[in-house]
C-alpha cells in the first residue's frame, strides 16, 4: 500500500509532464498527419495517407539529416574518445578539474553567438582567404556539408567527452594491472579491458549526440545556408512558412520513426557486443 | 627447510631500494627465494611488502638495486613480460566476461597464439584444480567472495607462472572461509610445486602457512627465518612484538653461561635466558620471554627467583586463561595459562599477589633494532 503511494508520488510529476508535453503532443502530431491543409494554411480533417505519398518532395532534408546526423556523431566519437581518455587517464589529477571545465566553458555562451562565430571563420574572409593568401587555392567552406559538419561536432561534443569521461573515469586500474600481470601489452589492454569497459559511455554519449542531431535546426539553417537543410528546417519551413500542418506532421511522424528504429538497432548491437551493462541506465 | 642456503634461488633482491618521492618504501632488500619455496612478507600497512611484492610483479621499478627472477635481471622488464603471476587483494576480475573468459585470459595473451581447444582444456583444468569445474559460463557478479577468490587463483595458476605472488588475498574473507583458504592454498602450492609468495598483515596466516616468513617494518627487513625461528629468536624488539605477543624487560648481563647468559632484573632477580649472540657482562640488555613461558603459583618455587607480582586481570579464553600483572619494578607483565594448569592457582582473584615462576633458560637476549 505505502510501497504503491511511494511509487506514484516518484513517477507522478514526471509522468504527467510527458503525458501532457510529449505524448498527448505526439497523438495530436499522428492526427494532423493524416488529414490535409486547410485552403488557408492551417489543418483540415481528413483521413489520408496523401501526406506520407507526398514525403519524397522533401527528400533533401530526410538525406542531410541521416547523412549527417550519423556522420557528426561518428566524428564527435572520434573526436570525444582520445580527449576524454587523456583527461580520465594521462591528466595529471592537479589539472584534471580545470580541463573539464575547459571542455564545458563554450556552453556558457549562447550557441547563436558561437554559430555567429563560425560563419566569419568559415567564410569568404575567414579560413578560405587565409588558404588562398598561402596559395593552397580557393575553397567554398561556409554553407556546404562540410560547414554544418564542423558545426555540430563543436556544438555537440561535450555531450560526447562526459559519459566516455564518466566511464573511463571510474575504470579500475587494477584491472589494468591485472591485465599486464597476465602478459597483454598496453595496447592489448587497451582493446581487451579499456575499450569493452568504456563501451557504456560510448553508447550513452552517441546516444545522446545522434537524437539531438536527428531534430536539429540552429546549425544547419545558420552554416547551412539553406543550401543544407535538415528535416528540422524542413519542418520549421513547413509549419511557419507553408502553413502546411498536415504535411509538416507527416514529416515529423517519419522522424520520430527513424530514430526510434535506429536507436533499437544500435542498442541491439550494442547489447550484442556486451556493452549492455547495468551501469548506463540506458538499456 | 633451509631454502636460502640450499637448492635453487627463483628469485634475488639485490640492495633493492624503491623510494615514493621522500618516502623510503622499500630500503636496500636484500634476499634469496628458494624454488618452491612458500615465503611470506609479513608487517603492518605500510612497512614496504607490498612494494617488494609489486616491485616482483613489474608494477613499480626499483629506485636503486636489481631484482632477478630466475637468473634474469628484470628491472626494467615490464610485467606483461614476466613469468610471474599475481593473485590481487580485491582480484580484479575482469567483470566484462565469464569466469572461463577471465581464467584464459592470460593464455589469450601467448604468442604465438595457443589453439582455442588448448585454452579450453588448460582452462577447465585449473577450475577443476580450484573447485570451479561447473562454474565457467557463469558471469563474474554471480560468485561469491570466496568464489571471486578460487577464479583470482585459477586465472593465476593456469599460466604455470615460476613465482605467484599473492597480496593479501584472503584479507576480504570471513575467518571460517580464511581458514579453509589458507588450507586449501597450502594444499594446493605442495601440489603445484610454484613458488608462492604471499603478502600479509596476519602473523597467524604467515606463521601456519610459510616456509619461510620475511618480516618487515619501515621499509627494511627486519628479520628472515623459519616461523619458528621468529617466533623462538626473534632478533630484536621489533620482531619479538610483532610476531606473537612477549613481555619485554630490561636487564644487565652478569656472565655468560655458554649459549646462555645470566641477567640481572630491574627488579634484581637474576634469570637464565637464551643469549643468541655473545654479551659482555655489565652491558645493557632487552629480554622477552612470552607469556606462556612464565608459570604462576601461589608459593614459591627453591631454586627459582621469587617474583612476586599483584594480579590486575584475568581473561578467559578458552584453552588459555590470559592474567595479567604489575610488579612495582618490572611493570605490567602477561602470562598464559593453560586451563589444565589454573587448577593450581585456587582462589587466587585479582588484587591478590602471586608468584611468577621464571625456568631457567626461557626468554632470550634481543639485538639491536
Amino acid at each position: 500500500m505505502t510501497k504503491g503511494r511511494a511509487r506514484w508520488l516518484l513517477l507522478g510529476p514526471a509522468g504527467l509532464w510527458y503525458a501532457a508535453l510529449l505524448v498527448l503532443p505526439l497523438a495530436v502530431v499522428l492526427v494532423y498527419s493524416l488529414g490535409e491543409r486547410a485552403p488557408a494554411g492551417g489543418y483540415a480533417p481528413a483521413l489520408t495517407l496523401a501526406q506520407y505519398a507526398n514525403l519524397g518532395s522533401r527528400w533533401a532534408a530526410f538525406q542531410n539529416t541521416l547523412l549527417l546526423a550519423p556522420a557528426g556523431t561518428l566524428a564527435a566519437l572520434l573526436i570525444a574518445y582520445p580527449l576524454a581518455y587523456f583527461l580520465a587517464v594521462r591528466a595529471n589529477p592537479r589539472w584534471r578539474t580545470l580541463l573539464l571545465v575547459l571542455v564545458i566553458v563554450p556552453f556558457w555562451t549562447s550557441i547563436l553567438i558561437r554559430s555567429y562565430a563560425w560563419i566569419f571563420l568559415l567564410g569568404g574572409r575567414g579560413i578560405p582567404a587565409l588558404l588562398s593568401d598561402l596559395g593552397l587555392g580557393d575553397i567554398r567552406l561556409i554553407n556546404t556539408p562540410f560547414a554544418v559538419l564542423v558545426g555540430i561536432v563543436y556544438g555537440y561534443l561535450p555531450l560526447m567527452v562526459f559519459p566516455i569521461y564518466v566511464s573511463l573515469e571510474k575504470l579500475d586500474k587494477r584491472l589494468l594491472e591485472a591485465s599486464s600481470d597476465l602478459g597483454a601489452a598496453p595496447w592489448r589492454s587497451f582493446l581487451q579491458v579499456t575499450l569493452p569497459l568504456s563501451l557504456p559511455g560510448v553508447a550513452t554519449g552517441s546516444m545522446l549526440v545522434f537524437i539531438l542531431l536527428m531534430g536539429e535546426y540552429l546549425i544547419p539553417q545558420m552554416l547551412g545556408g539553406g543550401k543544407v537543410f535538415f528535416v528540422g528546417n524542413a519542418l520549421v519551413d513547413l509549419f511557419l512558412q507553408s502553413r502546411n500542418w498536415a504535411f509538416g506532421s507527416a514529416m515529423a511522424v517519419t522522424l520520430v520513426a527513424i530514430m526510434l528504429v535506429t536507436v533499437t538497432l544500435y542498442m541491439r548491437f550494442l547489447r550484442r557486443i556486451g556493452a549492455a551493462r547495468d551501469d548506463t541506465g540506458l538499456m | 627447510m633451509a631454502y636460502a642456503t640450499q637448492g635453487e634461488t627463483i628469485a634475488e633482491f639485490v640492495n633493492t631500494t624503491k623510494r615514493f618521492g621522500r618516502v623510503l618504501a622499500a630500503d636496500r632488500l636484500n634476499l634469496k627465494i628458494g624454488k618452491g619455496e612458500f615465503l611470506s612478507f609479513l608487517g603492518p600497512s605500510g612497512c614496504g611488502k607490498t612494494t617488494a611484492l609489486r616491485m616482483l610483479a613489474g608494477f613499480e621499478a626499483p629506485t636503486e638495486g636489481r631484482i632477478l627472477i630466475d637468473g634474469q635481471e628484470v628491472g626494467a622488464e615490464p610485467a606483461y613480460r614476466r613469468p610471474v603471476n599475481m593473485v590481487f587483494q580485491h582480484y580484479a576480475l575482469f567483470p566484462h566476461m565469464t569466469v572461463a573468459e577471465n581464467v584464459g585470459y592470460g593464455l589469450r595473451q601467448r604468442r604465438p597464439r595457443l589453439a582455442k581447444e588448448d585454452i579450453a582444456a588448460r582452462v577447465t583444468r585449473a577450475l577443476d584444480t580450484v573447485r570451479l569445474g561447473d562454474f565457467g559460463p557463469r558471469r563474474i557478479w554471480e560468485m561469491s567472495g570466496g568464489q571471486q577468490q578460487r577464479v583470482a587463483l585459477a586465472r593465476a595458476i593456469v599460466n604455470e607462472p615460476k613465482i605467484l605472488l599473492l597480496d593479501e588475498p584472503m584479507a576480504a574473507l570471513d575467518a571460517k572461509l580464511r581458514g579453509e583458504m589458507q588450507t586449501e592454498l597450502l594444499s594446493l602450492q605442495r601440489k603445484l610445486g610454484i613458488t608462492f609468495i604471499l603478502v600479509t598483515h596476519d602473523q597467524q596466516e604467515a606463521l601456519s602457512m610459510s616456509d619461510r616468513i620475511c618480516l618487515m617494518g619501515k621499509g627494511r627487513i627486519a628479520q628472515i627465518g623459519t616461523p619458528r625461528e621468529l617466533y623462538d629468536r626473534p632478533a630484536n624488539r621489533y620482531v619479538a612484538d610483532f610476531v606473537g605477543r612477549a613481555n619485554i624487560l630490561t636487564g644487565t648481563v652478569i656472565r655468560n653461561i655458554g649459549e646462555h647468559a645470566l641477567v640481572r632484573l630491574a627488579s634484581n632477580h637474576d634469570v637464565v635466558v637464551e643469549a643468541p649472540h655473545p654479551v659482555s657482562p655489565g652491558a645493557k640488555v632487552d629480554l622477552a620471554i612470552r607469556p606462556e613461558a612464565l608459570r604462576l603459583a601461589t608459593a614459591p618455587q627453591p631454586g627459582l627467583p621469587d617474583i612476586v607480582a599483584k594480579l590486575c586481570r584475568m581473561t578467559f579464553l578458552g584453552e588459555h586463561v590470559e592474567y595479567l600483572l604489575s610488579h612495582p619494578a618490572l611493570g605490567q607483565l602477561q602470562v598464559m595459562v593453560p586451563r589444565q594448569a589454573e587448577r593450581a592457582l585456587p582462589g587466587v582473584d585479582t588484587g591478590h599477589e602471586v608468584h611468577i615462576l621464571w625456568d631457567q633458560g626461557n626468554g632470550l637476549i634481543l639485538g639491536q633494532d
